[in-house]
């Protein structure tokens, strides 16, 4: 009984850290954003009253959070996708008995210990009308100069392909973790049975790396609605919020606006989303768990 | 055979073509870096090596006092990190206590709930603790981490007990149990989440924008967005220079310590 009491006491003095701390970055803001939701903005002139559902009803009435909102779904599954299947590409290439993999690996990878801030700087150069990389090897094959940053059609493309840059060696890292612990023998097997390369992959490689493609998936889709900060560099969500996305668009609402209920109404938007790519992680890996 | 040497060639050929794709804009901003302005658009093999435009890059702006306030601010958080998250990882790996398992629910939830969505209300936290424009403002969010705690957690728990129990029966208390016994065999975690940490917030942005607004807390991925915007008039292959200057610490580590990197980020990925 003794040790049961202390055991109590013990786990919570040990826990009593983190908790606070938890408890006042993570869960409090949560509950005050809800609650400031329903509330108007705070000015000078006028205090902050109870509105109920107004904020909702503006939201969705807003032009520039629904374009947000769209943008982020295109800009979503244009990272996605292909960062997933270069990450598969590139980690086959660096498991295989290639020359100089070490250095491909970290080719592959360097990416992702980049801060997104410098590697916009890095791309801006690409974009850049006249001088730019993209403009002068367009002008080898006689194409004209094109604004890409500056342009509402190509400007959610140069920010997607910026995005996969820096995430495909991430994935690939995991990839490259499955693929080490396919066993050996399957490959000695295949061989013997005279089976191509190609087949192999069809299916013995690809089904074996379906449960990681799933968890990849899944934090690839949580990045996609977390990961602005190039937007700083490269476009402030322009022009004419072509290539606003919905946290850079709290960001702004809260910070050049100064309009905190509004944000804290579109805050509430993006956790709702997030919970719900979250649960379906729970769902999906209690499945696998029962597999096993 | 033949087929497959074919095969194998344009595997080759490939994949280092992907590698020279994927490196070529960090390769670009170490020729603009090295090169004189005028060449920073003209590949000419012979343009001469300066380093003009690194002193220029820190003279525009004050690169010193950023590298200074990056380093304490990854510091104060790896350090603080590991405390908290070690303790609380140790009462829910070795203690049953009263709600322990919905509070271990209510922590995963920040691994969904990142500080950064919740930059408006942390904010309002901040300036009424009077932590606004502080380097603990810009650490304090990230300290109580879940994933470290259920990293941590994950490793303690895998610890025989056997191993507890004989510390114990020679009079270790509960806290030199932890330091003698769990700590030392959780050290490629601590490796491991560390390197994550180190990476995450030397490279963390938005955060810090919002909580910062003087030279004297700025960490260098701020500094580097103001000194790289458009307005301020810097030209190429200064901002080249500044930006290969401010990630030269964590990239020069990456280079020589490939395998650790890799295999950590690895690691703190799949647990």
């Amino acid at each position: 009984m003794n040790t049961k009491i202390s055991h109590h006491i013990y786990g919570w003095l040990l826990v009593m850290p983190a908790v606070i701390l938890m408890g006042t970055f993570t869960h409090l803001p949560s509950v005050t954003t809800l609650i400031s939701s329903f509330f108007s903005n705070e000015t000078k002139k006028r205090p902050s009253i109870f509105i109920g559902a107004e904020n909702y009803e503006y939201m969705f009435e807003d032009p520039v959070f629904v374009e947000a909102v769209m943008n982020n779904l295109w800009y979503s599954l244009g990272t996605i996708i292909p960062s997933i299947i270069l990450a598969i590409i590139m980690a086959l290439f660096v498991n295989s008995k290639l020359p100089g993999k070490t250095l491909l690996r970290m080719a592959y990878f360097t990416p992702t210990i980049l801060p997104m801030i410098a590697v916009s700087n890095l791309w801006l150069f690409f974009y850049t009308p006249d001088i730019g990389l993209l403009d002068q090897i367009g002008a080898l094959f006689g194409l004209e100069s094109h604004n890409w940053l500056g342009d509402t059609n190509t400007v959610l493309a140069c920010i997607i392909v910026i995005t996969i840059w820096k995430e495909a060696g991430f994935f690939m890292i995991f990839y490259l973790a499955a693929l080490q612990n396919i066993s050996p023998d399957l490959k000695e097997a295949a061989a013997l049975e005279g089976s191509s390369k190609l087949y192999f992959f069809r299916r013995i490689t690809f089904p074996l790396l379906m449960p990681i493609t799933l968890f990849i998936l899944i934090n690839a889709t949580l990045n996609s609605f977390k990961l602005v900060d190039h937007l700083f560099i490269l476009t402030k969500g322009g022009p004419n919020n072509a290539s606003n996305l919905i946290l850079y668009y709290i960001y702004e609402v809260a910070f050049s606006f100064f309009d905190f209920s509004y944000a804290a109404t579109i805050t509430i938007f993006l956790l709702v989303i997030l919970a719900i790519i979250s649960l379906a992680q729970f769902v999906f890996f209690d499945k696998r768990i029962h597999y096993r | 055979m033949k087929d497959q040497i074919r095969i194998f060639s344009i595997e080759t050929i490939s994949s280092w073509f992907l590698g020279i794709i994927w490196i070529s804009p960090l390769l670009y901003a170490f020729w603009a870096a090295f090169h004189p302005q005028e060449y920073s658009t003209n590949f000419d093999l012979t343009a001469p090596i300066v380093l003009d435009n690194f002193i220029e890059a820190w003279s525009y702006a004050p690169f010193s006092r950023y590298f200074l306030n990056t380093f304490l601010i990854v510091t104060f958080i790896l350090l603080v990190q590991f405390v908290i998250c070690t303790l609380a990882a140790y009462a829910f790996a070795r203690f049953e206590f009263f709600g322990n398992k919905i509070l271990f629910y209510l922590i995963l939830i920040q691994l969904m709930v990142v500080p950064e969505v919740l930059i408006v209300e942390n904010y309002k936290i901040m300036s009424q603790l009077n932590l606004v424009d502080s380097i603990i403002g810009v650490g304090l969010p990230y300290v109580a981490s879940a994933f470290g705690i259920f990293l941590l957690r994950q490793t303690f728990k895998s610890v025989p007990k056997e191993l507890e129990e004989a510390a114990r029966v020679e009079g270790c208390k509960i806290f030199s149990i932890l330091m003698r016994v769990y700590v030392p065999l959780a050290k490629p975690t601590y490796l491991a989440y560390g390197l994550v940490s180190v990476s995450y917030h030397w490279n963390n942005f938005l955060w810090p924008l919002v909580i910062t607004n003087s030279v004297e807390t700025r960490p260098l991925t701020v500094g580097l967005a103001i000194f790289g915007a458009p307005e301020s008039g810097v030209n190429w292959s200064i901002i080249s220079a500044g930006t290969l200057l401010s990630v030269s610490p964590l990239l020069l580590g990456f280079i020589l310590f490939q395998r650790q990197f890799i295999q950590s980020f690895m690691y703190a990925g799949i647990k």
